[in-house]
Parts: C-alpha cells; structure tokens; sequence
C-alpha cells in the first residue's frame, strides 16, 4: 500500500507501514529524521518554535535541523506563542507546510485561540476553501518532577475540539511515519509526543523508546491504531508512555497465564473505533489507561465508544487514568497520581478475578 | 518605487474612493434594512434570514477605501469581526458574500462561516470574530510572501480595543523583528461595544506605540479618505519593498451601534454623530471642488444599489445548505471525527 504526496513530486509514493528493518532509533531521532526528509523533498516544510534552533528542541525534536537547513528554514522564536503559531495558520493559508512546535502541551493557555478558534476551524467555516495544512507538535507527560504546569497529557482536551487530528505516537516507528504522515496532510494534526518515549538520555527511559525503524520515508496512517500486543482475557486500550507501560505488565502477567491485549491507539482523532470494538468483543474486559485527566476525556469515550455499539461486550470496565488533581510535585504524590504500571497491573488482576 | 500620496491621486482616483465608499454603505444599508425585515415585531436575535449578531461598518467606510486602493487581489487582509466594509474594497464578490450573511450553500463557506468568518481565497481576504486574532494570521502570509520572494503584502486590520491585548504586542514584536511585509491598521471608532477609549487606553495615539517595536507609526485624525490613502500608500510601498512593518490608526467612526441592536444609551454624542458622516463629507467636497459631478454622483448609487440588490437576490434564490451535510469540511478528506 502506498500514500500519494501532496507536493510537485508525485512520482515518489510512500510506503505505508513497511517493514521495520534492524535499524534502531530513539522516537526523537526518528521524528528528525521524518522532518529531515520531508524538508529535503519539500522547501515548503520549515519548523517554527522555541529553541528549535541550534538548542534543537527542549526534548530534541529537532536537533540537528538547523545544520542542514539553516535558520531561514529552522526558526527560533521570540516567546510569543500566539504570535507564531498564528505566523503557522497564515503561512499555511499561503501555500507552505509549518510544523509549529508548542515547547509543551501545557502552555497551550496563552495561544488557544489561535488553535482551535483559528487553525481547526478555518477549513470548515470556509466551507472546505481554505485548508491550513500544518503541524502542532509538542511536548506532553510528566514523571520526572516538574510540577502542575509541566507535567500534563491535554490531548483529551485537543482532541475534544473538532477540526484537528491528534496524533500520539508511542514508539520510534511510528513516530516517523506519524510525523511524515501529519506533514503530508491538508489538515491541521496536533503531533504530542511524551517526554517519556523520546529516549533522551537525561530522563528515564523505557526500553521501547529506542526501536527499530526504516530509513526511508513512510507513512504511518492517521486514525488507525496498532494491536500492540494480542491476547485474550482482557484488553488495555491506551496511548503514548502507557503503552510502554501495558506492555510491561502484559509480559509480566503472561507468566501467570494471565493474557493482555494491548491497542495503541496511535490517533485519538480520528480514533479508530473498530480496533477498540473489535478486541472488546475478543476479550470481554476493558482497561483504558490514559495519563490525561480522568473525567471528560479519552478514558470515558473509550468506553463510551464499546457501549454505544453493544453494552453486552463488556463484562469488566475500568480506567486508570490521572485523578482530577494537578499533577504534584513530590515523586511520591507524583506517582501516585500517574498510571504506573503497578496500577496497570492492580487493575488487570482485578479484571480477570471475574 | 515612489509611494502615491494624495499629490498623485487623480481626479478619477478620487472618485473612486468614494464610489467604493458608496458600495459599501448601500451594502451595510441594505444588510441592515434585510436583518431587521423578519425580526418585527419583537426583536429576536436569531429569527429571520440573517440570524445572529450582526456588525455593520457605517462610519468606517474611508479606511476600507483609503488602504484597498493599493492593494491588489494577490495581496492578504484579514479583517474583524466589522469585516463588511474591508471586503467589499478588497474585492471581494458580492454574491458569494452575501449569500454566505444570508447562510446559504452557494457562500463563501457554504453556510458553515457566517458574517464574522468570511474567507475568500480568490481575493486572499479573511476575517476573524475574535479581538486582535487576525493579526497572528496576518503575519504568517506576510512571512510565506516574504519566503517566496515576492512584493505581495498583508494587511491586519483591528480595532482598537484589540491594541490592549497581547496579541498586538507579540504580533508588532515579530512583524519587526523579521521585517514581514505587513502592516497593521487600527480602526479607532471611540467605542470597545459600550466603552469610551478613554477608560481603556493609556496613550492617545496608538500610532505611538510602533516606536516599542522601532517602527513607524501614523495616526490618521479626521476619518478623511484621502488622508487614509495617503498614509496607506506610503505604509504598503514600504512593505512591498522590504521596508518593513507600519502601524496605522485611523480615528474613525461607529456611525451606528456596535452590532444591530444595540440603542448605544451609553453614548453622549449620539445625536451628533450623523454630523460626523464621511460620505456626504467627501461627496460634497468633491462637489464643490469639480471633481464630481451630481449627474457622476447618480451614477454611482444607482450602480451600487444594483449590485447590491442582485446580490441580496441571489443570496435570497440559493439554496440553503442540506441539514444532513452538517458534517462535511471538517477535515478536508471527509473524514470528520
């Protein structure tokens, strides 16, 4: 299967989801490289932000760009949010591809209008005649003790709001063809990567966050999810770090004969919902693990997603998701808070108790 | 290149400016008298063929005229939620527009947009129902022009109750740093809805507010188009021309309420404003100066009565969108959620 390009060069079509091949990468080099690429083929890809320049990203979304394509391609901003990210939407409007990096979701307070006011709604309120075709990307999650205002998921609430795709990779592979396909789209995608699966080395890390991925470019498509992980007992839909997570605890149970079924959702718009329905109707018992807040967000329309289409598949539901406080700072309250994988587990043994 | 100023406008030019002036005003007029038909006897905001709040552009019709008369289709604007008045100058066509006011499926944004969110690819014009929020925008064409290496412009315009926000102050700073070919025209009509511009501006000139930014600043004082054009002429060639950023104030005027509506028992000056009109104010100038004719002058309503009119027809003969299409152009593949 093959993805057809938006730009001059047609003739290159790219692969969709080939296979991974023995090249390892972090997430983060994985997605300089989906930028990289896309900017060689394409001059009307740049990248605006907050030292996205020679700093290279605060979580080294874009290090090394600068080196190959310069400041006029590789922008570093003033901090001046709405400034920039509306610079993204006109600029969009004009004809060139932003990826626009927000340095962490959590700041998305001082720019919002621009976001869902402005970049989501252009396209329909033009009635399809405008299209702004960029990149939100930034930086969600917490677990290393940075407090309420650095710490958070907010994709529920990005993807709340209707006329952006949000994208949530959890690993390298597909955050390459995440990243590629979310330049080529005509549509404005939210790209939220967690600090946890970047693989930097000052932060710690879970061994899934380096993996194999291809070097040439590929797609991997908005709106499908991943199984992860088959089983038949219970299914743990999550996203992003909880991935990790889940499939953690899924190898460790598997000794107890206790078999999980992981989804990664990979987009939470579009959301896949026959992935969700489809392992729900296998097992019968449902764990949506999200690190977003639990109330109003991904965990209930999950579940609401396997109700509306048959209430009877679910013998077992439950969410392990981040209570409704601010993320704390103490490591303690911390973990507390987030869905670690002693959580995960406590609530897997919980499922299949019955 | 040598900026035109009100030394080079002609005869004809002059004319222009206030046949387009004339456009504008039986537009809003007409806008008005088929907002308020199917709202009687009681006012309700959301009956009739145009619902909704409604922001007329009366008074304001020089600054509309004064800056489009240098601008080229190719060029941006992004407009308010005051947006009539710039569109129509901008060229904007008036069929598509209206039938997009009148919420129908041949409009701007087949229905799905409204007065306040009126895009126009062909003539690079939008507008934005949020104070100050069409400058960032504004910017980003500027700098996709100044990347393809073109002279196009963009030009913001807000009001000014939208230079107290952050956006103007964050837009102005970038605008300047990157020397984006932009410039930013604030519309000054006294009035923030119900507010005096005394109770929320600390300076009485926003014009003094581009040296924080190291650029220049004009405030334009009596809402004379001339003036408007000569101040608009000089800014946009300077843009054109790598010059840089202005910022514009024009003090203007609300000759009606801030939308349809509203009996403005807020404002002391309320008699005296028609006094304050620019349109007869220009035409009898031009009047007495020779430069227009009473016979030109009939000309120019009836041609803007009738493009007016058979837009208003049109708008009235499309069809309205289908309701079971409420889901389309969300995204641009039809995928919706």
């Amino acid at each position: 299967m093959t993805a057809t390009l938006h730009s001059k060069d047609q003739s290159l079509a790219l692969a969709t989801e080939p296979d991974a091949g023995k090249r390892k990468l972090s997430t983060a080099k994985a997605i300089q490289e989906a930028i990289s690429q896309r900017m060689a083929r394409d001059e009307s890809v740049f990248v605006i932000g907050e030292d996205v320049g020679p700093y290279g990203g605060i979580f080294s979304s874009t290090t090394g760009l600068i080196d190959r394509f310069g400041p006029e391609r590789i922008i570093d901003t003033p901090i001046s949010e709405t400034a920039f990210i509306g610079l993204g939407i006109g600029a969009a409007v004009e004809g060139m591809r932003p990826i626009v990096e927000l340095m962490f979701a959590d700041f998305f307070g001082v720019c919002m209008d621009q976001i869902y006011n402005h970049m989501a709604k252009i396209h329909y309120e033009s009635g399809g005649n405008v299209r702004v075709p960029m990149v939100l990307m930034t930086a969600t999650g917490g677990g290393y003790g940075d407090g309420a205002q650095h710490s958070q998921c907010l994709w529920g609430t990005f993807a709340h709001l209707p006329g952006m795709k949000v994208v949530v990779p959890s690993n390298p592979y597909d955050a390459k063809g995440l990243m590629t396909a979310a330049i080529e789209s005509d549509d404005p995608v939210v790209f939220m990567f967690h600090k946890g699966v970047m693989g930097l080395g000052w932060m710690a890390k879970n061994q899934r966050s380096i993996g194999a991925v291809p070097e040439e470019e590929y797609i991997v498509p908005i709106g499908k999810a991943r199984v992860a992980r088959e089983g038949t007992d219970v299914t743990i839909v999550t996203v992003s770090l909880s991935v990790h997570h889940s499939l953690d605890v899924a190898e460790k149970l598997e000794a107890e004969g206790i078999s999980v079924e992981v989804i990664d959702l990979r987009s939470l718009v579009p959301l896949d919902r026959e992935a969700i329905v489809r392992s729900v109707s296998k097992t019968g018992r449902l764990i949506v693990v999200d690190e977003d807040y639990q109330s109003f967000g991904l965990s209930g329309e999950v579940i609401a997603v396997v109700a509306e289409h048959d209430p009877s598949l679910l013998k077992r539901v439950s969410r392990v998701c981040v209570p409704d406080v601010p993320i704390p700072y103490a490591h303690e309250l911390e973990f507390a808070v987030l869905p670690t994988p002693a959580r995960i587990e406590a609530a897997v043994r919980d499922a299949v108790a019955t | 290149m040598t900026p035109p100023t009100t030394k080079t406008l002609t005869d004809e030019g002059r004319r222009g400016l206030l046949s387009t002036m004339v456009l504008i005003r039986t537009y809003e007029e007409a806008i008005r008298r088929e907002y308020y038909a199917d709202k009687k006897p009681a006012f309700d905001i959301g009956a009739g063929l145009v619902p909704g709040e409604m922001h007329l552009s009366a008074g304001q019709e020089p600054v509309a005229a004064g800056i489009c008369a240098h601008l080229t289709p190719e060029d941006a604007l992004t407009a308010t939620h005051r947006p009539h008045h710039v569109a129509i100058a901008k060229g904007v066509a008036l069929r598509p527009m209206t039938a997009e006011i009148f919420g129908r499926q041949t409009g701007l944004g087949r229905g799905r947009g409204g007065h306040m969110h009126l895009f126009d690819p062909s003539t690079h014009f939008s507008c934005s129902g949020i104070i100050a929020e069409g400058l960032p925008p504004a910017l980003g064409q500027a700098f996709a022009f100044q990347r393809q290496r073109s002279d196009r412009v963009a030009v913001a315009v807000i009001g000014e109750g939208a230079a107290n926000k952050g956006e103007f102050h964050e837009s102005l700073n970038l605008a300047a740093l990157w020397k984006l070919p932009v410039v930013c025209v604030v519309e000054d009509n006294d009035w923030g809805i119900s507010v005096p511009r005394s109770h929320s501006t600390s300076v009485a000139s926003n014009a003094d507010r581009a040296a924080a930014y190291g650029i220049p600043g004009a405030r334009v004082e009596d809402n004379s188009v001339e003036a408007v054009y000569a101040a608009a002429g000089e800014a946009i060639a300077r843009a054109r021309s790598g010059g840089g950023p202005t910022l514009i104030e024009v003090h203007t005027l609300r000759l009606w309420g801030h939308f349809e509506g509203d009996a403005e028992g807020y404002r002391p000056d309320l008699e005296s404003v028609p006094e304050h009109d620019p349109i007869p104010i220009y035409r009898d100038r031009l009047l007495k100066t020779g430069v227009l004719t009473d016979s030109q002058y009939q000309v120019m309503q009836a041609s803007a009565s009738e493009q007016v009119e058979d837009a208003i027809d049109f708008a009235k003969n499309s069809p309205t969108p289908d309701p079971l299409d409420h889901l389309s152009y969300v995204f641009s593949e039809g995928v919706n959620s």
